[in-house]
Order: C-alpha cells, then structure tokens, then sequence
C-alpha cells in the first residue's frame, strides 16, 4: 500500500498475466517426522514487499533458507525467475539473507564485514570503498567501521547485517527479524529507510517480523503462518478489514468475537443470533452462511463506539457496565461487562485531557457498531 | 577473596610436584656437572652441551628428528581439521558413530600394536625404512589428537557464519578459508604443537619404523643410555625438556587465550 504511485495501483497478485518471482508450489519440508512447512503454494512477485507473520516457530525462517539455499525442500519445488532453484548452491543464488542472529563475522571489522560479499562479486575493486561507505552511512554507522562486532552495541550489529545484506543490491533480500533489537524511532526510521531502498532499487523483500505494526507499515502484502501452512495472504489493509478466519483476526490487532447463528436476511445481510434476550445483531458479510449456520462476528474495538446516552442512529446497540479502562495515551481501550457477562472492548481516542473523560468504572454505558463494521466468519 | 591454605594442602601439593618434577629437576642439575661421573658432583659446568655439539650422530638424530616434527605435525594438523571438519559439520549419516570412534581409537591403542601395523604396512608395500616412514607413522598417530582439539572448537562454532559466507557468494572452499579457518586458527595452531611434541617424544612408534639409515633422537638416548648414562645425554635431555615445556605452554596458552576471548565476546553479545 506504500506503493500506490498515481492512479495504478501496485498489486501485481491480481494481474494473472503477471510472471511471479518466486513461485512455491506444493513445498513440504520435514525435520525427521516433524512438518516445518506443510504442503505450502505461494507466488511473490517482483518489487514486492512481503511480510511473514506468525507465532515462534510456525516456520518462518525455514521459509526464508529455503529461498536462501540452506534448506532443501522434502517435497515440491521452489522456482525463481521461472527457474526451479533446488540444484542451485547457495552462493550461486541472486539472493541475500540477513540472519536472525545476524551471523556477523567475528574476526572482520564493520566495514570489512559489508565488503566481504561486494569483494566476491564482480564489482571493481576500486568502487567498493564507496559502496561500503554509503553502506555505514546508510546505517548510521559511519563512525563504527573500524570495529570489531563485538565491540559494539546489539542494535548496532543488527544494523551492520542490515548493511551486509543490502550492499550487494540483490534481486531477492530476505530479511529475517532485521529491526527488532532497534527501538521503536530508529526502527521506524529504518523502516522508511527499507521502503526507499525498495522504491530505488526494486528488490523484492521478503521480511519476518513479530511486529504486525512493523508487518502493516512495510508491506505490499502480508502472509499469516501458522503450523507450517498459509492462514491468509493478502494486503495489509485486507488482512485487517477482512481477516478470513478467527486466527487472523485474533493475531492481527485486537478483536472482539461474538459467536452465534446465522439468520439470512436479505442479500448479504445477516441477523446474528448470540443471546436468548437481547436483539441479534446485524451484520454483513461477503460469503454466505445458511440459516442456523454458526458463525463469529468479529469486531475491531476502535469501530465499537462508546457513549452515555442510547444512540439512535446505530444498527446496533448494547448496554453494559465499564470494567476496566486501559490508557494508552492517545487512546484509551474500554473493557465493557454486558449483562450476559460477555467482555466487549470499545476504543477511543483520547482528545480530551485525563481529567475531564466522560466514563469511569462502574459506569453504564452503551455501545454501538454499524452493521458493516464488524465481519462474519466461520471458523 | 582471601583463602588460606592448610597445611595438608600444601604438603600433598608438595608432594605430588616433588614426585612429578624431582627426577626431571635431577637430570637437569647433572647436566651441569664438571665430573664424568654421573652421579658425583664435581662443580658447575656447560662442557657437556659443548661435546653435545660435537657429538654427528647426536646432531643427525636432532635433525632428523625436527624434520620429523614439522613435517608429521603439519600433516596431522592439515588431516585432522579435515577429518574434524567432516565429522562436526556433515551432521547425522549412516555409520557416522563408527566413523568418529575410527578417528579416536588411535588415542587409546597401545602404541606398540600402532606400530607394528605400519611396520607390516610399510614392509608390505616395500617402502624402506627412513626419514619418510616416520613421518607417515607420526602422521597417522598424531592426527587423530589434532582432530579432538579441533573438532571442540569447531562444535561450538556458530554455522550461520559459513552460511553467511556462502550467502554472500562464497565458495564452500572459500567460505571455510576466509570464514572458519581464521576463527579456528588458535585450535589449529595448539593442535599442531600437540602433534609437534607428541612426534619429538615418541620412541616407541619411531623404532618401529625408523630404519639404519635415520634414528630420532629418543631412540639415540635410549640405545645410549642401555650402554651406560653419560653426562651428554642428560644435556641433550635437558635441551629436549625444555623444547616440550615451552612448546605445551605455548600451546596451552593459545588455546586458553582464545577461549578467554571467545567468551568475552559471546558474553558481549548477549548484552543486547
Ligand atoms: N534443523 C532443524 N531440525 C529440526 N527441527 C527444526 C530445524 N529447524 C527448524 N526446526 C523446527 O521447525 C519449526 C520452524 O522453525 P523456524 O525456525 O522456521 O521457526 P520461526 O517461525 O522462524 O520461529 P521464530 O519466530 O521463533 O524465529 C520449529 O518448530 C523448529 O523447532
Ligand atoms: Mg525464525
């Protein structure tokens, strides 16, 4: 979404004209008889920026040294460029990783560690001076190139890998976690940083990160893993608006979900049946759910509105009792007890000073949500 | 902090070094001695280590005996970091248990049954006895120590650094030249001094297969001294205790050195 220059659109994913740059297909890989990657198809396209989003272990980096060259798959292919790249070693791929651990090398200096992978390229001798300096400056680490890794602080070696795997301007960078040891100014500048070099140079990047604010902010599109498999794929905005199961919606920001049936109403309008007494909610929803279907609504708490007095223009309204008030600063959460001891979080933000809020504990409130706010899903 | 020593401790301190070092300490004091006589004092004297210099079959063993060294040691150290760097890095395959106890069994064999067999190899393919034999001999037995020490370090080496190196366009070869020898380097080098004093004190495998035309110096003073103990052994003795003393001490501070260094770093790194 950080790419949308003039009226086009970037979204090479919907054009099926459009040669993807990387292809997975059918890729399963296997440690003994543990399945780290589950009979998984994927297509990145050249010039994207691709997020890897999931919890600890849902095989993400192994993801990434497959590309890379360091895992071979235990079944399917993986092409690049239309080429399948299982036979191709390593060194012999277009491709750059920066390691999760960052692998600096410990007996080189900073800018020896930047010029080690331009020294093995074809670059003449008498530019990659340069190259390393613009390189340290990119960085910020300009003052820091005589030093050994281990002479310098954690957030400062995960800028030198940063630079290391930048400076040969690959066609493919993989970058795993690269910014989580920054914090959060320098994180966010380098993220712009990435974003500019990616604009510049056109490298397809492939990133993982815990951080889905990170995720939302970089990426063209952003793929949810879990267990090995693709939850969701989709750009960031989708995978927020329109998350396509619970999992998603629960692992990208924050949700309330109200399980309940289904009732169609007319054309993708749905009554949500969630309590004996207390009016169904009314929703929308893309895909269809037959009558007595269950379903989970699920609703992001900053489109729950919170108000003193009923409010008359909303589809949906329900009273409830503050429980807790979660301040963040610009915002404040509000955890809402209905009668039915359900818990809703309502958002809002905070444009008044702490002093003069409206609500406190205790207090009775309503809460209210259009009815194409939240969506539907299935599971 | 401040610990106090009890006088047991000192005592059995004491006597363990008495009893390691004082048949040591004797034969360097008589290699000073003026007399002819072994075992009577007669005042302080270098004469001997000048007759040692003008002993030929002495020097000739010395030499043949440093060809020996440098040659076996640096074969065993190319081999057993090969050897090592197979075992650490080639992960699990079939036979891999039997492969590495192959590699270590050699520490344990007597060294009379390891020399017996290289004699028979050597006789076998007709290869005479000589300068050549030995370091093949020293070869094969100091190999596999060199391969210990090296493999400790390589088990505890970060393998995404040669995965970083061959991602940045390194040839396997070159990653492990440019990568994870000079990292490696301290182990290598006290393995090579490892190899290197092993060769110089070995008699045993040396007289299986030394031939007439070379003898090392251990078996020179052992046939020596079978005719009677001469002053000139005990400086040609002194001059070799001192050759492997600073040879394990240097070893041993490289490798200590290098571990010092290794955890400071990998500490530094931690403080994220
Ligand atoms: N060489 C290996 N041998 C056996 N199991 C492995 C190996 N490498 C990874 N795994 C397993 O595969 C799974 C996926 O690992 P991976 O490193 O891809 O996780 P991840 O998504 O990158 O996690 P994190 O976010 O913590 O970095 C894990 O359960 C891990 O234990
Ligand atoms: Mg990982």
């Amino acid at each position: 979404m950080a790419f949308d220059s003039g009226s086009a659109a970037f979204a090479p994913w919907e054009d099926p004209g459009q040669k993807p740059l990387i292809s997975f297909k059918s890729v399963t890989k296997r440690f003994g008889n543990f399945t780290a990657i589950d009979n998984l198809t994927l297509d990145i396209f050249e010039k994207e920026f691709f997020a890897l989003l999931g919890p600890s272990g849902c095989g993400k980096t192994t993801l990434m040294r497959m590309l890379a060259g360091f895992e071979a798959p235990s079944e399917g292919t993986i092409m690049l460029d239309g080429q399948d790249i299982g036979p191709i070693p390593p060194n012999k791929r277009a491709v750059n990783m920066m390691f999760q651990s960052y692998a600096l090398f410990p007996h080189l200096s900073v800018a020896d560690n930047i010029a080690f992978g331009l020294k093995r390229s074809d670059m003449p001798k008498s530019e990659i001076a340069g190259r390393v300096e613009e390189m340290l400056s990119l960085v910020q680490l300009s003052q820091f190139a005589s030093r050994r890794p281990h002479q310098i602080s954690g957030g400062q070696r995960q800028r030198v890998a940063l630079a290391r795997s930048l400076a040969k301007a690959p066609k493919l960078l993989l970058l795993d976690e690269p910014l989580g040891a920054l914090d959060k100014k320098l994180r966010q500048e380098t993220q712009f940083e990435l974003m500019d070099i990616q604009e510049k140079t056109g490298t397809t990047f492939v990133i993982v990160t815990h951080d889905q604010e990170e995720a939302m902010t970089v990426a063209s599109r952003i793929a949810v893993v879990n267990h090995g498999k693709l939850v969701q794929v989709a750009p960031p905005d989708r995978i927020y608006e329109a998350p396509n199961s619970i999992y998603v919606a629960d692992f990208i920001g924050d949700v309330n979900i109200i399980k309940g049936l289904a009732k169609p109403e007319s054309d993708n309008r749905y009554a949500i049946q969630w309590c004996e007494n207390h009016a169904p909610i009314i929703g929308t929803s893309q895909h269809a759910f037959a009558s007595d279907d269950i379903c989970h609504f699920a609703i992001r708490p900053e489109k729950v509105s919170i108000t003193r007095d009923r409010p008359t223009d909303r589809t949906n309204t329900m009273q409830g009792k503050v429980l807790e008030i979660a301040y963040l600063g610009n915002i404040s959460t509000y955890h809402v007890e209905l009668p039915t001891g359900q818990v809703i979080k309502a958002q809002q933000a905070n444009n008044r000073r702490i002093s003069r809020r409206s609500f406190t504990w205790h207090d009775s409130v309503w809460l209210s949500f259009t009815d194409t706010a939240g969506v539907l899903l299935s599971q | 902090m401040n610990r106090r020593y009890s006088w047991f401790n000192i005592t059995s301190l004491t006597l363990g070094f008495a009893f390691l070092y004082i048949p040591m300490i004797i034969l360097v004091i008589y290699s000073f001695n003026a007399s002819k006589l072994v075992t009577v004092w007669a005042g302080f004297s270098t004469r001997w280590y000048g007759e040692l210099f003008q002993n030929e079959a002495f020097l000739d063993a010395a030499w043949v005996t440093l060809k020996v060294g440098l040659a076996s040691s640096t074969l065993a150290t190319v081999l057993g970091t090969m050897a090592a760097y197979v075992m650490v890095r080639s992960g699990r395959f079939m036979g891999r248990t039997l492969f590495s106890g192959m590699i270590y069994a050699p520490l344990v064999m007597p060294e009379v049954i390891t020399g017996l067999s290289l004699l028979l190899l050597f006789i076998s393919i007709g290869l005479d006895r000589g300068v050549l034999t030995i370091i093949l001999a020293h070869t094969t037995f100091s190999m596999c120590y060199v391969s210990v020490v090296v493999s400790s370090r390589l088990a505890s080496f970060d393998q995404s650094l040669e995965e970083a190196a061959l991602d940045l366009g390194c040839t396997p070869f070159d990653a492990f030249r440019s990568v994870t020898l000079p990292i490696i380097t301290p182990a290598v080098l006290s393995g090579w001094l490892l190899a290197f004093t092993l060769s110089l004190d070995d008699l045993v495998i040396a007289s299986f297969t030394s031939g007439p035309s070379a003898t090392t110096l251990p078996i020179k003073i052992f046939s020596a001294v079978r005719l009677g103990v001469s002053p000139e052994i005990n400086a040609l003795s002194t001059i070799l205790i001192s050759i492997v003393t600073f040879g394990v001490i240097s070893a041993s501070l490289i490798s200590k050195r290098a571990i010092a260094r290794q955890r400071r770093e990998e500490q530094e790194a931690l403080q994220v």
